[in-house]
């Protein structure tokens, strides 16, 4: 290796090092424990001094998925048994299960939410930043500053308007309005990241597929698309993120059908008071997949998070 | 050439359409790309903006559909400018403003600046970081409820372990002292790592080549930082603040799922305050009026802070 002047010497590096790892393990800490708190049972979650090492136990996940009631001696006679090992769980705590608790639905609603708006999101924001790249658009600055601009206002304003409209039009708590509601937020993104994308790609390629005879929308599908694969990919992941963290509109337009997960963790409530485990089941098995697609993303999270004003 | 999916979409696309859509020039592709785009936005940005600015002139009500509506003119603007409540929750939103943006940009400078050093591993560990702020703010924030409670929540025992201080003496969420700087805690936790990665693409962004010059001219490490590193990263700092500001101006989801706006009035930050006004007590003409002075003051402070911004790009 050739000698530079610039290159940090061996003992900084390992004071930054250090530095980073400490950072790096207390901004975790919550992160860890959430999980943890979700394998613990319900005394051990509030145990003083809070317990790290303790017997895990799938209770909180059992009681995040299920409805269940005080057992008295009459209904733990009358339903015989524990025939499962979730109905087992139940029972070690003193309660029966008396049906699914909406968990479920309210992940699933997340996920149509979710991957729809991003499905509309992406179909869109490509054809615009295409077309923003690639052609003459008239008053194109004033449009895209238009286009980001709407991110600026406070979900809460806009909600007002919003839910009067969808009232009207019958949209209130229904996955298609929520679907429209969630890819207007994210078009600002998605357009101007994905100009960012096909911005990059060479106009040469378009104009060689253009004089071997294709038409513009042949060009426009088979080479820039193909090319701004990656780019279209972590642009998606990045609406979906958002779509799936979303709260403020979600608490406001939604209650019933079409609620998604956000507004319905923290409503979860046990048999006595605030089930921590259960609270901590449902976070986790809410925040482990996004902690996944950050890691996939990682290459291109600085320009994700500046609309690609920073581009690495 | 291969057969994909898509030539056979277009091969079963009907002969009229296809040739009208061949014969499209560019400009009409233009049109026909960005027109849904826009239209989605105009639907759901700019024609409730204008009904916004249209109720804010009136008294109506959400909740009472029936009763006559009245133009009262001005009348709710003049209210809220001089209501004194409205003026607690925009000193509360200004103390958390300013006080998550100093510690995410100390802490997120310093962090970007050691993981600059570039040592084994500066990948791995800048992702860990990275982790919070990717994740739901509602979600999180109602779990931090947890990590704050007094005796049994894992931040009051740590403190007590550090500092000697009974944990079950405070409670960050429910004291009217502690509870504006639990908000900002749980925000620098979430944040630090945006400015950080904004701030590395900084720090990366300057040429060896300036400090091996330097070098040569026997500057210390202490002046090159201030005179070198300082000023090149002083834009893209500038720009995360930018971005901090406008989100933590809306901010809504964490907060209220932290302390809900208590106690008292304490944390209660403008978007607490505009949606209890909007969908609690129902006066959308008076919550449509904040709504417009929220949307004024923030486009207002980030054009003229862009301006500040772009004058510093320029140097």
């Amino acid at each position: 290796m050739s000698y530079s002047i610039t290159e940090p010497g061996k003992g900084i590096k390992w004071v930054a090092g250090i530095l980073v790892v400490c950072y790096a393990l207390i901004t975790i800490a919550p992160l860890l424990w959430i999980i943890a708190t979700g394998f613990k049972s319900g005394p051990d979650s509030i145990a003083y001094p809070p317990k790290v090492v303790f017997e895990p136990t799938l209770e909180g996940y059992v009681n995040l998925f299920t409805d269940r009631t005080r057992a008295t001696s009459d209904m733990l006679e009358a339903a015989g048994p524990p025939e499962t090992w979730y109905e087992q769980i139940a029972r070690d705590q003193g309660t029966v299960i008396t049906g699914a608790s909406r968990y479920g639905e309210r992940f699933l609603n997340s996920i149509i939410i979710g991957f729809g708006s991003t499905a509309l999101c992406m179909i869109l924001g490509t054809a615009a930043a295409y077309a923003f790249s690639r052609f003459r658009v008239p008053l194109k600055d004033d449009l895209l500053f238009f286009i980001l601009s709407t991110r600026m206002m406070p979900p809460i304003a806009v909600a007002i308007p919003i839910f009067l409209m969808f009232r009207n039009l019958g949209l209130n708590d229904t996955h298609l309005g929520m679907i429209l509601l969630y890819t207007a937020v994210n078009l600002s993104l998605s357009v101007w990241l994905l100009k960012g994308f096909i911005d990059e790609i060479p106009v040469e390629y378009e104009e060689a597929a253009l004089i071997d005879g294709y038409t513009r929308f042949q060009a426009f599908y088979k080479v820039v698309l193909p090319q701004a694969a990656t780019g279209i990919a972590s642009t998606a992941i990045f609406c979906l993120i958002f779509a799936w963290n979303e709260y403020a509109f979600a608490v406001l337009l939604t209650s019933g059908t079409a609620q998604t997960a956000p507004p319905f963790i923290p409503t979860i409530i046990g048999t006595s008071g605030k089930d921590w485990p259960a609270v901590a089941a449902g976070a986790t098995i809410f925040l482990v997949p996004v902690m996944i697609f950050t890691i996939l993303l990682r290459k291109h999270l600085l320009r994700g998070i500046t609309f690609g004003a920073v581009r690495k | 050439m291969t057969d994909t999916s898509i030539d056979k979409l277009a091969r079963a696309t009907p002969k009229t359409v296809a040739r009208r859509i061949k014969g499209l020039s560019d400009r009409g592709i233009a049109w026909l790309f960005v027109a849904p785009t826009i239209f989605l936005l105009l639907a759901v940005n700019i024609f409730p903006l204008i009904w916004t600015i249209r109720l804010s002139f009136t008294d109506f009500r959400v909740n009472r559909p029936n009763r006559d509506v009245e133009w009262v003119g001005l009348r709710n603007y003049e209210r809220i400018l001089t209501d004194p409540d409205i003026w607690a929750t925009m000193q509360a939103t200004a103390h958390f403003l300013f006080w998550t943006i100093v510690f995410q940009v100390l802490i997120g400078f310093f962090l970007a600046f050691l993981i600059n050093k570039k040592f084994k591993g500066n990948d791995l560990w800048t992702t860990i970081i990275v982790f919070p702020m990717m994740l739901s703010p509602a979600v999180v924030g109602n779990f931090w409820t947890f990590l704050y409670q007094p005796q049994i929540g894992l931040f009051n025992y740590v403190v007590a372990f550090f500092t000697g201080v009974d944990p079950a003496s405070f409670s960050m969420i429910g004291s009217v002292n502690l509870a504006p700087w639990a908000i900002v805690i749980a925000d620098t936790w979430m944040w630090s790592p945006f400015v950080m990665l904004i701030c590395l693409a900084g720090l990366r962004s300057i040429p060896d080549s300036i400090y091996e010059a330097a070098e040569c001219d026997r500057a210390s490490k202490w002046r090159q930082f201030w005179t070198i590193t300082v000023p090149m990263v002083l834009p893209f700092l500038m720009l995360a603040v930018l971005f901090r500001g406008i989100e933590n101006f809306k901010m809504f989801d964490l907060v209220v799922q932290l302390t809900g706006g208590g106690p008292g009035n304490t944390t209660t930050l403008t978007s607490i305050d505009l949606k209890r006004e909007a969908f609690e007590r129902w006066r959308t003409g008076y919550s449509s009026a904040y709504a417009v002075i929220l949307f004024v003051t923030v486009f207002g402070l980030a054009s003229i802070y862009v301006k500040a911004l772009n004058k510093v790009k320029e140097r």
